[in-house]
């Protein structure tokens, strides 16, 4: 997990401070006309106040005292009145739209970053993560980041407003700016409660936020077994708990919010009481006289708006803080496979070497003692030459499908090297592997996109290769059937084909780039008989014409066996025999097993049905 | 950008209509509203009258006629703190009180949703997007929350506080009152459009939320095929180009809102100019006298309050609306194949018939892929489905398996039509394996375990013994307790259809339907399987659907599709010996076995 719920830093603020100013300087044009938007209308404000005062004691009141009035002084009050006003409005205004702008745009920028490092980390770091999560992380954590972007500019718009009643309360009477500065520590004291008590609570709503993603993400993704095993009551109850902590732990935040956002409102009045009070006391003594007594108080009342404004942001910032974290986890995260700087030229088939590859999944067994077991490959060496076609043969689970992943450097073996061209596929420039060698794994998954999009990949492929491609896979058949033929979209994970024809799509995306290595996994699986045969026939064509590539073909069929020139039996991951499907048959018992279950299986039965005539 | 066939309802009703709708599909909201109401209101009075006491504690106590009024001032104070405390204290409860209630709310609503994806047909579900359908449940949910814990209960105190303002105005001075509401009514008009620009900007906002969390959601999930294929640029620029318009979509509705929202405060300021000129006119020509008219000025201030209060809130209902509306395009889809529920029938236990009666099958707006098909299959049987691609064998199950239900004509098991039977009932006795073994995120124990919930280790090693699996398990690194990892990945595609067929074993189904459920399984695993197969399905009905003639050749019955026809029916070897579709399909296979 990338931010557990427990990590806390104890000095919240600061690092929410550090995470605005990150904002503030990746967007310093746009924050700055925000906060002087919001100035304006903050001195619009005070000022709004000040004309219908101005107006009442010079237009209104004579008015009234003489039983008449000018035409002149009462446009000039109106136009006072409504000038501010609009003076006000394009302040707020130009808050709005541009703190709006700049929360958006540091969200934009983050969701970028966090799905580049998507694409860039390991398939290992893909599966310690469920998609669900990561679909929180660049959504829900990304906002809860900026959040407090959007109250920040007024803040920052009316801390002069703060500085200068504060100084002038200072001007007038320092005892009693001592006494009503006291609601400053009585703001940092009860601001250092909040985030402290807010804070683990708002990194569990974020988890359980993420969680419940998670659950549905997976839960869709499911969905066909759900069904067909009638588990929609369970999976709404694993759903429902979910939510039901998430619902928890959202009001557990609600309950220490709603009591913050009463208080710091009531702070900045009490402290005006206060100074009220206290100044009577010192008028009685006459240590003060009657008009700054009110000067002070009225200051005051202008302290408290600032002091709400920053509340504002405040409020937001143990959230932000914990969003934060939550990405940053995800930019943090190390492990990208590091690329060389050897190209791999060549434009005929490729040569291809494995050297004493081992390979572990990480979170399989702990140790590599448990012989066999923790390892999915050992030991793994073979060589194939440019053009010539190699099976490699095992049981389910012998390693098979992790050795094709090593091939086209999906992932690293913590052993051994595999090779192309001679050149250790480490050492290869980033791309040079993709370009070089194709592989069609088993587990087909088309994009959401067109036929050709799906074969092509956006490369820059003329139709007629395109249409090439399908007719060696044998899909230009259905796909001149649909009905915008290649610019047919999909849908996710191509949900409006069959099996059989996204696995022939699959194929015609790596014949279409004709690689020098074409590495296919078991890709015909879906593949009526009838169909395959002609695939192969069609790959053997081109093999025999020279213009092919070099092949690893994961099989089972005889049919696929029979192309290669070599085979590779796999038995626990080692290579248990090499050699010709000939010599394999002979010498190895696994390899006859395996390739000619389906013989013995209709030997025995014909064997009962004969004894059963017998009997 | 796809658009959903979900939001066609819910995006034609009007905002009203979608936030009665709403509010009504989670009774949590009102729970307890009439107290939460009155500490709003405690708290809004406090909110005015506050400020009030403090300026009249200055003018009465301070500024007083004959000098300051020390006496006065205390008293104010103390009376002006008791308000404060008040203030807050209401403030917090009603706080408190609508978190509670909302966020119980918003949880029903996300339950409600999540459980009505499930719901919805097979066909339904797989034309939506995964990213999308997630929003649904998550963000677009979490938009209503803050309109349920300020905006709502605003509206509510402001049209209290506008009522009593209005009042007041017309009884100190009605042509002034008249002035000040004919200056509202050009906003109040404009106010509808805005709710309809905003509506619909704020729509786009949840839709493009659902766009990006789909191809999020595609990166992450195709993540090996992106690398495999170097394609992390392209990858970029579709995820980039969600994210933009995205962000797109966000400014422009921020637009709406920073335009809407100074409206109120120009109009505010026109209306009190407005006064100023008329009133100080009337108290020219004597019909008001200058003290009515600060206190009328007073009273607009607390009218033009509630009415930027209305704008601001205006701005936050749309965006629950949004919200709602994501929500509500789920549960206004109703599943096109419905669960009969408590009117259904439940089937007994035991060997299941079946019966196709002239049934066909087109998906929407495409071709009829199956052809009138007529068959019994008679309980106990083992019959093999073969075809070649596209000749409707899959369709076939899905009928069988009610994930569709035919264009025309019937299915009945056990003499009952299929979709009179509950869906409790008929997951529970007719179960299929689909091709592509599903696994979720938890051991391989727990996955087995999906197929019946209250199975212990000992249940689930004894079904993987039963099918000749138990070498298997014990080779796995932890056993049974072994990750698969995200949707089964850890494992191969073949380990994840073992774990998929235990699965269905596990549930102990009358009726099993494979679906090429062993298409990735090495031959002589899949032989072991098939010997083990027939031993655990003796007395029970099974149906499968394979490439591999293989398991065709063991079969009791063979059904031969051509091209969404039912062509040819029979054991094995009274087929293989008659020129036909199966006789073809059978030369091909043996072909491949023989090179």
């Amino acid at each position: 997990m990338p931010a557990g719920p427990s990590r806390v830093e104890p000095r919240i603020l600061r690092e929410g401070m550090r995470v605005l100013w990150v904002a503030v300087t990746a967007e310093p044009l746009v924050f700055t006309v925000s906060v002087l938007a919001s100035a304006l209308y903050a001195a619009m404000t005070v000022a709004s106040a000040w004309v219908l005062g101005w107006a009442t004691e010079n237009v209104v009141l004579p008015a009234f005292q003489e039983g008449r009035t000018t035409a002149g002084a009462l446009a000039t009050g109106a136009l006072a009145i409504v000038a501010v006003a609009v003076l006000k409005a394009l302040g707020v205004a130009g808050r709005r739209f541009y703190a709006g702008l700049m929360q958006y745009r540091m969200q934009a920028r983050y969701r970028r970053a966090v799905t580049r490092q998507y694409l860039r980390l390991p398939l290992a770091w893909h599966h310690r993560h469920p998609t669900g999560q990561l679909l929180s992380n660049a959504n829900a954590d990304v906002e809860a980041a900026w959040a407090p972007i959007a109250p920040l500019p007024m803040a920052v718009g009316v801390v002069f407003m703060l500085l200068v009643a504060a100084v002038a309360i200072v001007l007038v009477d320092v005892t009693l700016a001592l006494i009503g500065f006291c609601v400053f520590p009585a703001i940092a004291l009860l601001n250092v409660v909040y985030q402290r008590r807010l804070s683990p609570l708002a990194a569990r709503a974020q988890q359980l936020r993420a969680e419940v993603s998670e659950v549905a993400h997976e839960s869709f993704e499911g969905g066909l077994v759900v069904k067909t095993l009638g588990r929609e009551q369970a999976e709404t109850e694993r759903f429902t708990e979910r939510a039901r902590a998430l619902q928890e732990a959202n009001v557990a935040v609600g309950r220490i919010r709603g009591l913050f956002d009463p208080m710091l409102e009531a702070l900045p009045t009490l402290g005006v009481l206060a100074v009220l009070l206290v100044g009577s006391v010192r008028l009685e003594a006459g240590a003060l006289n009657a008009g700054d007594l009110v000067n002070v108080a009225y200051l005051f009342t202008l302290l408290a708006w600032p002091i709400r404004a920053l509340g504002w942001v405040l409020a937001e910032v143990p959230r932000s803080v914990v969003g934060w974290n939550r990405v940053r986890a995800v930019l943090d995260a190390e492990g990208a496979l590091p690329f060389g700087e050897l190209p791999l030229p060549g434009d005929g088939p490729a040569g291809l070497e494995v050297r004493r590859v081992r390979f572990a999944y990480a979170d399989g067994a702990a140790d590599g003692e448990d012989e066999g077991r923790a390892h999915v490959l050992r030991d793994v060496s073979f060589a194939v030459r440019p053009g010539r076609t190699i099976a490699v043969v095992g049981p389910t689970g012998s390693g098979k499908s992790t050795l094709t992943t090593l091939l086209v450097r999906l992932v690293d073996p913590a052993d051994g090297t595999v090779l192309l061209d001679g050149v250790d596929v480490r050492q290869a420039r980033r791309g040079a592997v993709a370009a070089t060698a194709a592989l069609v794994p088993q587990q087909t998954f088309l994009f959401d996109d067109t036929v050709r999009g799906n074969v092509t990949l956006g490369a820059d492929v003329p139709d007629e290769q395109v249409w090439e491609a399908l007719r060696l896979a044998q899909a230009d058949g259905f796909v001149a059937a649909l009905p915008h033929g290649l610019d047919t979209r999909v849908g996710e994970r191509g949900a409006t084909l069959s099996g059989g024809q996204r696995q022939r799509l699959a194929l015609a995306r790596a014949l279409v780039r004709r690689p020098r290595l074409l590495v296919l996994d078991d890709a015909t699986s879906s593949v009526d008989p009838q169909v395959e045969a002609r695939i192969l026939e069609g790959l053997r064509a081109a093999q025999s014409a020279g213009s092919g590539s070099t092949v690893v073909v994961i099989a089972y069929r005889k049919a696929t066996i029979a192309l290669a020139d070599e085979v590779v039996y796999l038995e626990h991951g080692r290579v248990a025999d090499r050699g010709t499907h000939a010599e394999l048959l002979e010498r190895s018992a696994g390899y006859r097993d395996l390739v000619n279950a389906y013989e013995r299986a209709e030997a025995e039965r014909d064997a009962v049905e004969g004894e059963e005539v017998t009997a | 950008m796809t658009a959903s066939a979900l939001d066609e309802s819910a995006a034609l009703e009007s905002a009203l209509r979608t936030l009665r709708r709403g509010l009504r599909l989670s009774p949590e909201f009102a729970t307890g509203l009439p107290v939460t109401l009155l500490l709003a209101l405690v708290a809004t009075a406090g909110r005015v009258v506050v400020p009030i006491a403090v300026q009249q504690t200055i003018d009465r106590g301070l500024r007083a006629p004959g000098g300051p009024d020390l006496a006065f001032v205390r008293a104010a104070v103390l009376v002006s703190a008791a308000v404060v405390a008040l203030t807050a204290v209401s403030g917090y409860l009603m706080n408190v009180r609508l978190y509670r209630t909302t966020e119980s709310g918003l949880a029903t609503l996300r339950i409600k949703a999540f459980r009505h994806v499930h719901d919805l047909s097979m066909l339904t579900q797989s034309g939506e997007r995964r990213g999308s359908l997630v929003s649904r449940v998550t963000g677009d949910v979490d938009q209503i929350s803050q309109f349920m814990q300020w905006g709502g209960l605003m509206i509510i105190v402001s049209v209290g506080q506008l009522v009593v303002a209005s009042v007041l105005m017309a009884i100190y001075s009605w042509p002034l009152a008249l002035l000040v509401w004919a200056s509202f009514l050009p906003l109040a008009l404009a106010l509808r459009t805005f709710q309809r620009l905003l509506s619909r900007a704020y729509t786009a906002v949840r839709e493009r939320v659902g766009d990006m969390l789909a191809a999020i959601s595609e990166s992450v999930v195709g993540a090996p095929v992106i690398r495999a294929y170097a394609v992390e640029e392209r990858t970029a620029r579709r995820i980039d180009e969600s994210v933009e318009a995205y962000r797109r979509a966000q400014t422009r509705a921020q637009g709406l809102v920073a335009l809407t929202f100074p409206s109120s405060e120009l109009v505010a300021a026109l209306a009190t100019a407005a006064v100023v000129v008329a009133g100080t006119l009337l108290g020219a020509g004597g019909h008001l006298t200058a003290g009515e008219l600060v206190a009328f000025m007073f009273l607009v201030t607390l009218f033009v309050g509630p009415m930027q209060v209305a704008t601001e809130v205006l701005t936050e209902a749309q965006n629950a609306i949004a919200g709602w509306r994501r929500v509500l395009g789920v549960l206004d889809t109703a599943p096109d194949v419905a669960d009969p529920g408590e009117r259904g029938h439940r089937l007994p236990r035991g060997p299941i018939e079946v019966r196709f009666e002239n049934v066909s099958f087109a998906y929407p707006g495409g071709p009829t892929v199956l052809h009138g098909v007529t068959v019994d299959i008679a309980p106990r049987s083992r019959v093999a489905v073969v075809g070649e691609t596209g000749s409707g064998k899959t369709t076939f199950a899905k009928l069988l398996t009610r994930l569709m239900d035919p264009a025309q004509g019937r299915i009945l098991v056990d003499g009952v039509p299929l979709d009179r039977i509950r869906f409790s009932s008929l997951r529970e006795r007719i179960v299929m394996v689909p091709q592509d073994g599903f696994l979720f995120d938890a051991s391989v124990g727990d996955n087995i375990r999906y197929g019946r919930p209250g199975a212990t280790d000992e249940d689930i090693l004894l079904a993987l013994a039963d099918l000749g699996l138990a070498d298997w398990v014990a080779g796995l690194p932890q056993g049974l307790d072994t990750p698969v990892g995200q949707r089964g990945e850890s494992l191969s595609a073949g380990e994840r259809q073992l774990v998929a067929l235990a699965r269905a074993y596990l549930a102990d189904p009358d009726l099993l339907v494979l679906d090429e459920a062993t298409s990735a399984v090495d031959p002589a695993t899949e032989m072991r399987l098939q010997r083990a197969l027939d031993g655990v399905t003796r007395g029970r009905t099974s149906i499968s659907i394979a490439h591999r003639l293989s398991t065709a050749e063991a079969a009791d019955e063979i059904l031969v599709f051509d091209r969404g026809r039912l062509v040819q029916r029979g054991p094995h070897s009274e087929l293989v010996a008659v020129p036909g579709v199966y006789a073809d399909l059978h030369a091909s296979w043996t072909a491949q076995r023989t090179v």
